[in-house]
């Protein structure tokens, strides 16, 4: 705690905040969610559809996390660019990979 | 020590000038928001490498296919040695906030180390890739694969040269206002190429090998 109140004093404006213990839960959940894909693929817990949605998912989360415990991004002051930013980029990123799969797997003129 | 140091940046010249103390605090969060959009951009250019890898993932030409090549016990290495990585690299964050020029220094060194040995892992699986005829030209599949991780690795590259050129920097200058911002861009770049390996690893690795 006493680390928490330090970092919270030495640093009021709010670009990076975080504590010892917002990045250690970080960082043993984004081991977890790194061991799950592993055991699903490795040692065969899961097949098929439900693997490659297990997968995603853990791999979805994992970015999550990386954007709370280390980038911050819930501690930005309104008005939330960077949040805009990063929502503006996840449009362009599912319409250029979803799009491309998409074109390649279903509209083929020849195979 | 350094907190006091920061502080003095805007206190100190609250008296003669109040506004430009402001003013350049204003600038730095600027700065740092200029290069979250620069990392919107890099989603922009792995959007479209792992398009192209996902598409052409099957089109292995007669050369070796992805549950043929991949080693996976390298990858987890350089999977779990990332993603200590960007925890170190947080930590190194959190010294500079406590005011440590020490920990900071060493905690980025820490985190040079690991992205070194990530490199290092990385580099000799695709001599011995190469070394086993799995080139760029041999095949789609490669093509789009060394392409991906490649520009992934270049990334990390990068980012340990310019950590290095921080950590002298911050030797010779602590922990100013400019040196502050520099650290948490150099931090953003780090927490993003871990996401990037994530889905490198998911899509590229556990997907080829299952």
């Amino acid at each position: 705690m006493a680390q928490h109140t330090a970092s919270h004093g030495a640093h009021e404006h709010g670009e990076s905040h975080g504590s010892l213990k917002s990045y250690v839960i970080g960082f043993i959940l984004s081991l977890v969610l790194t061991a799950i894909p592993l055991g699903v693929v490795l040692n065969g817990w899961l097949e098929g559809t439900a693997a490659y949605v297990a997968l995603m998912a853990c791999a979805v989360l994992q970015f999550a996390v990386q954007l709370v415990f280390f980038m911050h991004l819930r501690e930005e002051k309104k008005p939330r660019y960077n949040l805009l930013a990063l929502i503006f980029g996840i449009i362009i990123l599912i319409t250029i990979v979803a799009g491309s799969i998409w074109i390649m797997m279903y509209n083929q003129v020849a195979h | 020590m350094a907190h006091v140091n920061a502080h003095a940046g805007s206190a100190g010249k609250a008296g003669v000038a109040h506004e430009a103390g402001h003013g350049h605090h204003d600038l730095e969060s600027l700065r740092l928001m200029g290069f979250w959009i620069f990392l919107m951009t890099d989603v922009i250019i792995f959007a479209t490498l792992f398009a192209t890898y996902i598409v052409l993932r099957n089109g292995t030409a007669g050369g070796p296919t992805a549950s043929e090549l991949f080693e996976m016990p390298g990858v987890v290495a350089e999977t779990f040695i990332l993603l200590t990585s960007s925890f170190t690299g947080g930590l190194a964050v959190l010294s500079m906030n406590q005011g440590s020029r020490k920990g900071l220094i060493g905690w980025l060194a820490v985190t040079a180390l690991l992205g070194a040995s990530f490199i290092g892992l990385e580099i000799s699986e695709f001599v011995k890739m190469v070394h086993e005829g799995a080139t760029i030209g041999t095949s789609a599949f490669l093509s789009g694969f060394f392409t991906l991780v490649g520009t992934h690795g270049v990334h990390v590259s990068i980012g340990l040269v310019w950590m290095v050129a921080l950590m002298i920097q911050l030797g010779r200058r602590g922990i100013t206002p400019v040196t502050r911002r520099k650290v948490n861009v150099i931090s953003l770049y780090w927490h993003f190429l871990d996401v990037v390996w994530i889905f490198v690893f998911t899509i590229v690795y556990l997907l080829g090998v299952m």
